[in-house]
This record gives C-alpha cells, sequence and structure tokens, in this order.
C-alpha cells in the first residue's frame, strides 16, 4: 500500500498528489512514469513522474479526473492509500547539453515537462519554455518551470492569461524570427504533439515526444502500448515513453487511444450513479462503501 | 486383470461451461482415485517418474492413494513438487510421466495427472499443513520473479533453511499462471492457495518491484549471497503484417492478462475493459491459443476461429486442449495464414485476407516447413484479432547486468546446474529456454536450488 502524503486540487478536476513510494522515489528520472491501480479491482494506470523527493521518499502525480480511474483517485484524501504503485518505468530522458532547447508542454503534459526542463537547465541548455492550456485556471507549474527557463511564455486557448492561441503558433514564431533551435521536447495532447511535430519536421529539428498510449503492465509483456515510429512498432513502456516525433504515427496512436471508449463511458456512467446513490444515503462524496 | 483405461474424470458440458469461468474438469472423487490408483502395476523401472521433470515418486504416491493414505501421497508429491494442484492440472502428462508408463503400451497409462490433482485438492479441502522450519544458514537468496521457476526455487531454498525474498514486477505473485492460464483451466483461488503454502514455509514475496528498473540487479547482488533469475518469456511475438495495430487485435499477452489478472471478464465490476466482437480469430495453436480462442467465446463472441499455418499435427498445443476447444465450438482454420488485417475509418478491424498454405521440407525446428501457395487469397470477416504465435525473453532486467551471456534471441545462458555467466546469479525458466511449459520451468527451479545451496554451503 502507498500513502497518499499530500494532496492539492490545482483546478476543478485537476489534482496533484504526492505518494509515499520510496524505491520509485530512489530510481526515478525525468521522462520516467509509474503505474498505479487505486484499489484492489481497480485497472492499471499509467502517469507521468511529475516530481519525485528522494529524502522524503515520495512521488508526485498531477493528473485530470477524466474516467472512473482518475475520478476514484481524486477521492483519496491525505493518510488513504493506493493499493499498487509501480515504477519508475520507461526509458528516462536523455538529458545532455544540446544548446538552445525549447520545452512545449499543453494542459497536464506539463507536469511531465517540469523534471525534464529542470534537468535540461541544470545540464546548461538554454531552456525557452512554451505553455499552453485551454483557460488561465488549468494552466499549472507556470511558477516552477518558470523558475529553470531562460525566457517562459504562456499561451491559452481563450486568451485569459498570456497570448492567445497555440503552442504551436508560438513556436513557429520563435523559428521565424531565427532562433537556433537544437532541441524541441513536447509534452501534451496527442493532437498538440502532431501539429508540433509537424511544424518542425521541415526545418529538421530534433523534437523529441512523451507518449501515454494504454498500457497493462508497462514492462514490456502485452503491447497494448504499441506504437509505430518509424514503419517499427515499439512499445511505449519500455522503448519509450519518449520518441523521435517526426517518425512517431500520431493517427495511429488516436485511433488506439479509443480502443476502450465505449467501455470507459459504462464505467463512468455506473461509477458516478453509485456516487449519487452513496450521496442519497447520506455518505459524502469519496465515502467508501 | 489390467484395466484399459483410465477412470473418466466428469467435467462440465461444453454447452454450460462457454457461458461461464468455472473450471472444465471436475477431479476425481476418492473413490474414482482409488480404483484409478489401482491400476498402477507398481512397476520396479518407475519410468513415470524418469518421465517427471521434477522428479515425482510417482509409483510411491499412487500406492498411498491406494491404501487411502493420502496425507502420506501428498507428503510424498510435495518432497519434489511444492505446486501439486497447479501442475495436476497443467501439466503436459501424455509427454511425460503418463507416456512413459507399461500399461500405456497395452492400453490408456495410469492417469497420474488426474490422481496428483485428486490428492492435492483434497489437500486444500482438509487444510494444508506446512513443515517445521529448518534452522537458518544465514544466508539471503534473492528470487526475480514469482512464476513457476522462481516459486519453485524459492520454496526449495526455504525449506533448506536459506531466507528468500521474491521480487515481482505486477501486483500480484504467479507469473504466467496468474496472468496467462485462465481461470477454467487453473481457477485463482487454487493458485493463490498454493502461493500461500510457499509463503508460509517462510518465503516473503514483493510485488510491485521490476528489478531493472525500481531496483537494480547489481544492487540486490549485493545485498544478497545469491540470485535467481526466472522473468520468463514475456514479450509478444508479431506476425509484422499490415493493419496489425489496429484497434481490436490483441497480443495474447494483452488479452489474457486483461482478462486473468485484472479479471476483465468481470467488467464493470472490475474496472479493466475488454472489447469482443462477435467474430475472433486467434492466430497460432499453441496452449496460449487455444486459452485465447476458448476464452474469447466465454466472453460472448458468436464465433472464435483459429488459424494456424501447418496442419493439425504440428500444432503445438496439447491434445486435450484441442479437444477442449473444438467440443466448445472453437473452428480450426488449418494450412492458412494471415497476411493483412482490414480496418475502416475508425481504426476498427472489419476483416482479414489469408493465404493457404502447404507443407514443405522439415525445418530447424523439424517440423515442416508451412509454404503459401500463389494465389489461394481468401478475406473473411472478423472483428477481433488475437495473436498468439509465441513469446520471447523480455529484455528488460538482461540488459542491466554486466558479463550476463545471453543466446541469439535473448535467452540467458546457463549451465547444467543453471548457473549464469556471472557468478552467483543462477536462472531458469522461459528466459534460460525460450517460452516452454510450467513444469519444465519448475524442473529448472529444482536443480538451481539444490547448485544455489551448494554454492552457498562452500
Amino acid at each position: 500500500m502507498y500513502k497518499v502524503i499530500e494532496k492539492e486540487i490545482l483546478h476543478e478536476n485537476l489534482v496533484k498528489m504526492e505518494i509515499e513510494a520510496p524505491l520509485v522515489a530512489k530510481s526515478a528520472k525525468p521522462g520516467q512514469f509509474i503505474i498505479l491501480r487505486v484499489d484492489e479491482k481497480g485497472e492499471r494506470i499509467p502517469l507521468t513522474i511529475a516530481d519525485f523527493d528522494r529524502k522524503k521518499g515520495t512521488v508526485t502525480i498531477i493528473f485530470l479526473e477524466v474516467g472512473k480511474t482518475t475520478k476514484k483517485l481524486g477521492t483519496l484524501e491525505v493518510g488513504d492509500c493506493i493499493e499498487s504503485f509501480t515504477g519508475p518505468l520507461g526509458e528516462p530522458s536523455d538529458i545532455r547539453k544540446y544548446g538552445t532547447t525549447i520545452c512545449v508542454g499543453g494542459g497536464v503534459g506539463i507536469a511531465c515537462l517540469y523534471p525534464i526542463a529542470r534537468a535540461l537547465k541544470e545540464k546548461g541548455n538554454r531552456v525557452i519554455s512554451i505553455l499552453g492550456a485551454r483557460t488561465k485556471s488549468l494552466l499549472i507549474m507556470e511558477k516552477e518551470i518558470g523558475k529553470y527557463s531562460d525566457e517562459l511564455i504562456v499561451v491559452t486557448d481563450d486568451g485569459s492569461k498570456g497570448r492567445k492561441g497555440f503552442v504551436s503558433d508560438a513556436l513557429k514564431e520563435l523559428i521565424d524570427k531565427g532562433v537556433k533551435v537544437d532541441l524541441v521536447m513536447a509534452i501534451g495532447p496527442v493532437i498538440m504533439m502532431k501539429v508540433i511535430s509537424d511544424l518542425t519536421k521541415p526545418y529538421g529539428i530534433k523534437t523529441l515526444v512523451s507518449l501515454n498510449p494504454i498500457m497493462v503492465d508497462g514492462t514490456g509483456m502485452c503491447g497494448s502500448c504499441r506504437v509505430t515510429v518509424n514503419g517499427e512498432i515499439k512499445f511505449a513502456c519500455v522503448d519509450g515513453p519518449e520518441f523521435d516525433g517526426h517518425g512517431v504515427d500520431f493517427d495511429n496512436l488516436m485511433l488506439r487511444n479509443n480502443r476502450f471508449r465505449e467501455e470507459e463511458g459504462i464505467a463512468l456512467k455506473r461509477y458516478m450513479e453509485e456516487q449519487w446513490q452513496c450521496i442519497g444515503m447520506g455518505k459524502k462524496h469519496g465515502d467508501k462503501a | 486383470m489390467v484395466i484399459k483405461h483410465k477412470y473418466e474424470m466428469p467435467e462440465q458440458p461444453p454447452k454450460e461451461r462457454i457461458h461461464n469461468f468455472d473450471e472444465v474438469p471436475l477431479g476425481y472423487d476418492e473413490e474414482t482415485a482409488v480404483k484409478e490408483a489401482e491400476r498402477c502395476l507398481q512397476c520396479k523401472p518407475k519410468p513415470c517418474t524418469k518421465g517427471c521433470p521434477v522428479g515425482i515418486n510417482i509409483p510411491e504416491f499412487i500406492k498411498c492413494i491406494r491404501e487411502r493414505r493420502f496425507d502420506d501421497a501428498i507428503k510424498v508429491i510435495k518432497e519434489s513438487n511444492s505446486l501439486p494442484a497447479v501442475t495436476g492440472r497443467v501439466c503436459p502428462y501424455e509427454n511425460q510421466c503418463e507416456g512413459n508408463c507399461l500399461l500405456g503400451k497395452i492400453g490408456e497409462p495410469v492417469a497420474i495427472g488426474r490422481l496428483e490433482r485428486f490428492v492435492a485438492d483434497w489437500e486444500r479441502k482438509k487444510g494444508v499443513t506446512v513443515p517445521e522450519k529448518p534452522p537458518s544458514t544465514g544466508k539471503r537468496v534473492a528470487v526475480v520473479g514469482s512464476g513457476p521457476a522462481g516459486l519453485t526455487v524459492a520454496s526449495e531454498l526455504a525449506k533448506k533453511g536459506h531466507e528468500v525474498v521474491v521480487f515481482e514486477a505486477l501486483h500480484a505473485p504467479g507469473g504466467v499462471l496468474l496472468y496467462g492460464i485462465p481461470e477454467f483451466r487453473l481457477p485463482k483461488e487454487i493458485l493463490s492457495r498454493e502461493i500461500d503454502y510457499i509463503k508460509r514455509l517462510g518465503v516473503e514475496i514483493k510485488c510491485n518491484v521490476v528489478v531493472g528498473k525500481t531496483i537494480s540487479l547489481s544492487e540486490i547482488k549485493k545485498e544478497f549471497d545469491a540470485v535467481f533469475i526466472g522473468t520468463g518469456a514475456g514479450l509478444p511475438r508479431w506476425l509484422n503484417v499490415p493493419g496489425e495495430n489496429l484497434a481490436q487485435v490483441y497480443s495474447a499477452n494483452e488479452f489474457l492478462t486483461r482478462v486473468n489478472l485484472m479479471k476483465a471478464y468481470l467488467f464493470p465490476e472490475y474496472d479493466t475493459p475488454i472489447a469482443v466482437g462477435n467474430r475472433v480469430v486467434t492466430v497460432g495453436a499453441g496452449n496460449v491459443a487455444m486459452d485465447c480462442a476458448r476464452t474469447a467465446l466465454r466472453l460472448g463472441a458468436k464465433e472464435s476461429f483459429i488459424i494456424y499455418r501447418r496442419s493439425k499435427d504440428e500444432a503445438p498445443a496439447r491434445r486435450e486442449e484441442i479437444a477442449h476447444a473444438e467440443e466448445e465450438g472453437v473452428k480450426f482454420m488449418f494450412l492458412a495464414n494471415p497476411i493483412r488485417f482490414i480496418g475502416d475509418d475508425a481504426g476498427n478491424v472489419t476483416g482479414m485476407e489469408y493465404v493457404q498454405m502447404k507443407l514443405g521440407e522439415p525445418d530447424e525446428s523439424g517440423r515442416r516447413r508451412p509454404i503459401p501457395i500463389p494465389k489461394s487469397n481468401s478475406l473473411m470477416q472478423v472483428d477481433t484479432v488475437i495473436v498468439a504465435i509465441g513469446q520471447t525473453p523480455n529484455p528488460l532486467l538482461t540488459s542491466e547486468l554486466k558479463g550476463l551471456k545471453l543466446g541469439k534471441r535473448g535467452n540467458i545462458i546457463v549451465d547444467d546446474n543453471q548457473q549464469t555467466s556471472v557468478k552467483g546469479v543462477f536462472a531458469g525458466g522461459d528466459i534460460a529456454t525460450g517460452a516452454a511449459t510450467v513444469i519444465l520451468a519448475m524442473g529448472a527451479g529444482r536443480r538451481a536450488a539444490e547448485a544455489i545451496d551448494e554454492y552457498l554451503r562452500k
């Protein structure tokens, strides 16, 4: 069992949790992820490591409550336990001195970007960060990433914070201005990573993306997370999660991420109904049976 | 008088069992077990024991059953096998003990597997007794992987007084016995009782630890006096044909792991989903393929096909498994091979194109090589595909330890004592042999335990 040490609601359904997992914290490196199972009947889902504290023995995760599992996870409070929490999994980011690196983060992907941006800066790179969100309140970790960025550009879809538009617009502007870019690190929704990769490809700018497909074991056993990269089957869990953005078949990835959409809908609906019944019986939201 | 046939073991009727995940064979009752035991000739040369990869004293335990000394029977088995309820269900007896039985020359061999299962189930019902703990040797052994090889090494070493810690990557122990073999062949309740026995021998099992990621093998080597690697053959093989990345194309590992480990057959009571359409095709004809095709039926598939590039004679599955699949209505397409899967715009599988095959000269495996027949292409409507054409060793851990010699297919090279090229590091099971059987892995586990014990006492 893995205890929730801290919990912070970043915004409505955006939650940050610090989990006690000393072995994971000890080995964690930027770019890696964990797989957790909330309770005995839970599914295994991958979440990227947003931060880790080796001394405290904790790992931080940030997640958006979208389906049954993340909603259930969001009901846990400090002192509650997660049934299983395994990691760190995947290959760590290749942190080197590249020169000028642009860290592009969208939505919850920013959480995953943070330890990478930090490590890139500490390695002596010039770090320009472009962070994007739908709206102001959904923008996370601006301060944290800002601390390790030489330049920080904020973009929102609705213009409620920073510039109005998409992260790709901001990146294109930088390129057009003649900034010599040695690496683009893009983490966010699949469509964002696709657009960024399409943008940098004609310029020949090395672009890495971090993929988060559906997984089960996370150790290379099941192949649920397979993605096509430069025409070859790769497993995001062991060969990734980072890949050359110019080689990734993003369209297939988007299709594969919808594999269980119907079932996910059923599970969520049933869960929400159960929650309502609990409230009706006088229990508060999130109480265990 | 010699009775030429095995006493029948009752089974759930096919029409009923395809609607549930309960065990198919129901086991002998006491009377039938004693009668079957009486068929044994108690011959001196014990060819059955020679055929057993873990060397169970088979005539002895059968004699005990005959005399209704079931307590003694289980003791005899457990001298060499800590998982009798498992092996009594999944061993390929026909190629091992029963294949060597003298009675087999004039009729059917003694039903050794059924008798082993009977005694194990008898003990479980009555309550398992655990042998007394031997004095501690003060030596510590790490076992990586809690499948049949790892569990065997662990229990044997614990019985010899060594302290054993097993590291398991998944959230529960059992390895392939848990994620691979379906409930209707090996009920998980039975597996968990067997594992409980091993824990009561003093073995500590640490789940959620991915050796090579959570802890490095080098760190483990420093902390323990010896290491055993039994991480299995976990990496699925693919056909490498177009359309293999469509949404409803599963590897056998994914399909079975979702159903067995994650209990997707109980969705939405359990959270892990599985999607199975009306026409399911499983590629391959090994035991794993049979498990997939039969599982698909139980999940509601209207038709479940097996497509295999060779003929029935070459199919690697046990005859019993093929027979069970046939009884349940699985349709076999022999001498046929998929060349592409067809999908719609949403990425769903809608069809399969395949070619007819013929058999040529034997290849390096000794089986006749399948050759595609030109212009024999056909199309078939399918909506779910399961690729069950084998697994290769998982490189996650073997790539990390310096000096560990690997074979061409990524398997760990070991000597007759399961010793690897690194001192104090032993390996066995599928990680050394490539995908094989539960009992061969357990045999390797026993040899490794002997060798580790000797190494630690030096």
